[in-house]
């Protein structure tokens, strides 16, 4: 049992944070467990990328080869986009679709959207819409959390246990939000079977 | 080879970064002292131990002023008997190159472990330079772990080589190791050494005589640390099918075992975990060898050193040999093409290309104020000089401000806006941030004020190091203005503006004023970065 995850943002989305806390409910769940990323420039709104990779076996690479991803996590179409090449033949894509145009000659977003959909197993969702539905548009990235979360071979409830661990430390609104938006982003895939590599 | 562990039943074991391991190492080796200047990706080491320290460690760490600072700081933790370690990246070292190397000569009382992050691949550097290379120019080990668990564990031991031979360890570690969260297993820690000055003096005073007699020392004493390492168990053969072998050092043994299974046999293959390099295991490994496939990330350290130890039979094939790429990181796709296994299927974008996401200045960031007036002196009076430097306002390189010419390295803005402006290139203006300032801006700006050079420094004081994630700056911005008129610049020519977006053309009027000065002008512009500010209020309540 393994699986190779790349997650894909911009720079203040959180992505580092919900690799993060994939890779610890993963290790909480007994697994082998590597989770990178890279800090510093990519920061200051640019674009961000990490990885993650569990198994029942010893992991070797500290990143996923290109080609590789059993799922690819967007929390940004284009830079959804961007990281295709990760994707393995047969990989899963979930991706959020709000645009975050802070860079000259981002493309129409239809277009965007439309190359994605050429994936037959692409997941869209509309995670500012369902965040905001859940109590707090700052939980975006916690709706697609949820979602990817879902794909994964893990024991259920192991992420909302994280969250609500690493909640105590925020407002209860936040906390509570971000609980919300797990469940909806679990929902918005509905009973999509995990991958694994 | 296996690289990551679940935590075994009853062990302490925990999720954590390189960085993270390397902190810990060094607090369980009972270090007293610490020290640093942040930079990318090794920022995160010191992190730690401030948490650490928060939580109630008893290890004195500092953030300072540069790397060299750091490092002489080390030198004295050692010199009164107790452990030290020192956390830079790898162009930090540079700075730290005078310490580092002299170190290595006088007779250390408490270890001294150096842990510098490489970044190979310039994710965030200007170069790829590989500090291994710097640890041999110094005569002393070097320790390249390939996880976090190595990095815990070489960490600790580094201290013992470090005590023992009496001269500082390099632990060489590099971006996707710092980088990299995965399981490592803690052991239990030492007690700090007792407070006990180390001597005698002429093992401390490095006057020619005793330099001559210590670098002998230190000669003689080559040789085992390559016998100790020879024995090492972080060096490792492993013996495999064929006559086509691999060598492994520091994180190249992982990309290696992620190719492994899919070749049809397992290859002979070393791993080197320390440094000098173990000749006798080379040369006994490489004795039935056709070839020598050699992974290692950064410079070809270890291949430049095979010609004269493998048999001249065997090929050697690296970085150097163009069987990988000389820049840039090794990956599985690379690793995989080193060893002929065929390309995977990569999808592709039909989009033509997906447009850059530069990184960019925050919204509301004082930069933009200071880069926005720029722009008005640029169309006003042309371009002459405006030199950079290094932090977020490097970030003014790139559209849509455009408005610095140059970005070289640390404090480098005010030196050359001064040889631009002795050798005819005017208006000269140097942009430089607080505390980029502080780490090495201050000895070129007594250069400009001793020859009262025709220049103009813009000070950008955000009140933080915030490129690296907002450490607090060696003197907070109360006292930059007293450094700078005690250094002697022209009071008159000395402005402290307190930034606004509404107060642009003001400040670009200031700036015009000054050039328009045929002498030495300092403008401090001032405002706290909205990152760090967030960060405080957050702090605060
Ligand atoms: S982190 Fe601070 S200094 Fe850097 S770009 Fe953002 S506001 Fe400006």
């Amino acid at each position: 049992m393994r699986a190779d995850v790349v997650l894909a943002g911009v720079g203040g989305q959180g992505v580092l944070t919900i690799a993060r806390l994939l890779a610890e409910a993963a290790a909480n769940d007994g697994f082998h467990v590597v989770q990178g990323e890279l800090h510093g420039m990519s920061q200051r709104g640019g674009a961000v990328q990490a990885h993650f990779r569990l198994s029942d076996q010893p992991i070797e690479s500290p990143q996923v080869p290109r080609g590789r991803a059993d799922l690819l996590v967007g929390f940004e179409p284009l830079e959804t986009l961007r990281n295709i090449a990760w994707l393995a033949p047969g990989g899963r894509i979930v991706t959020a679709i709000r645009p975050i145009e802070n860079m000259p000659g981002y493309p129409p977003i239809e277009q965007v959207l439309a190359e994605l959909r050429r994936f037959p197993e692409a997941i869209l969702i509309d995670a500012h819409a369902t965040a905001l539905a859940a109590g707090s548009q700052r939980a975006e990235n916690f709706v697609i959390a949820g979602a990817a979360f879902s794909l994964l071979p893990l024991t259920p409830g192991k992420l909302r246990a994280i969250v609500r661990k690493r909640a105590e430390r925020w407002t209860e609104r936040e906390g509570e939000a971000a609980i919300k938006a797990l469940a909806a982003g679990r929902a918005a895939i509905g009973g999509a079977e995990p991958v694994h590599g | 080879m296996t690289t990551t562990t679940r935590p075994a039943a009853g062990s302490a074991a925990d999720l954590m970064l390189g960085d993270d391991a390397v902190a810990l190492g060094a607090l369980h080796a009972g270090i007293s002292n610490a020290y640093a200047y942040p930079g990318t990706p090794s920022t995160e080491i010191f992190a730690r131990l401030i948490r650490e320290a928060a939580a109630g460690s008893a290890v004195i760490a500092h953030w300072c002023t540069n790397e060299k600072s750091a490092f002489e700081g080390a030198i004295g933790a050692s010199l009164a008997g107790r452990r030290a370690l020192v956390t830079m990246k790898h162009v930090g070292l540079n700075v730290a190159m005078d310490p580092f190397v002299n170190a290595a000569l006088v007779g250390l009382g408490g270890g001294i472990v150096l842990a510098v992050a490489d970044d190979p691949g310039m994710h965030s550097s200007q170069n790829e330079q590989d500090s291994r290379c710097l640890a041999d120019f110094a005569r002393v080990p070097c320790f390249e772990p390939a996880t976090a668990q190595e990095a815990y564990d070489l960490t600790r031991e580094a201290f013992v080589v470090s005590e023992r031979l009496q001269v500082p360890v390099l632990v060489r570690l590099v971006t996707r190791l710092c980088h990299e969260r995965s399981m490592v297993r803690t052991a239990p820690p030492e007690p700090p050494k007792p407070l006990h000055k180390a001597g005698p003096r002429q093992d401390w005073v490095l006057l020619p005589a005793n330099a001559r007699r210590l670098w002998g020392e230190l000669l003689a004493l080559q040789d085992e640390m390559r016998l100790a390492n020879e024995a090492s168990a972080h060096n490792r053969r492993t013996d495999g099918a064929g006559r086509r072998g691999v060598l492994t050092t520091g994180i190249g043994r992982r990309y290696f075992g992620e190719v492994l299974p899919e070749m049809t046999a397992r290859p002979p293959h070393l791993h080197i975990g320390t440094f000098p390099l173990p000749k006798d295991l080379v040369r006994a490994f490489a004795a039935d060898l056709d070839s020598m496939l050699v992974l290692e990330d950064g410079y070809p350290y270890v291949e430049r050193q095979l010609p004269g130890l493998v048999p001249s039979r065997c090929k050697i094939l690296g970085r150097e040999s163009g069987a990988l790429p000389a820049a840039g990181e090794l990956n599985v796709v690379n690793v995989r093409a080193a060893f002929g296994l065929p390309a995977l299927q990569l999808h592709e974008s039909v989009l033509l290309n997906v447009p850059a996401r530069p990184p960019r200045l925050c919204d509301g960031c004082v930069h933009r104020d200071s880069y926005a007036a720029m722009q008005q002196v640029i169309a006003d009076l042309g371009i002459g000089a405006i030199t950079g430097d290094i932090g977020c306002y490097t970030l003014g390189a790139l559209p849509p401000y455009e408005a610095i010419d140059s970005c070289v390295c640390m404090g480098a803005s005010i030196g050359m806006a001064k040889g631009a402006s002795d050798a005819g290139l005017r208006p000269a203006v140097a942009v430089i941030g607080d505390s980029t300032f502080l780490h090495s801006g201050i000895p070129p700006l007594i250069d400009a004020i001793g020859h009262d050079t025709d220049m103009t420094v813009l000070i950008l004081d955000n009140e933080t190091t915030a490129m690296t994630g907002g450490q607090p700056t060696a003197l907070p911005t109360s006292r930059l203005m007293p450094v700078v008129l005690g250094l002697g610049v022209d009071p008159a020519h000395v402005h402290l503006f307190s930034a606004h977006p509404r107060k642009v053309q003001e400040l670009a009027a200031l700036i015009k004023q000054e050039i328009a000065h045929a002498g030495l002008s300092v403008i401090v512009v001032q405002r706290e970065c909205v990152q760090a500010a967030r960060q405080r209020k957050k702090h605060e309540s």
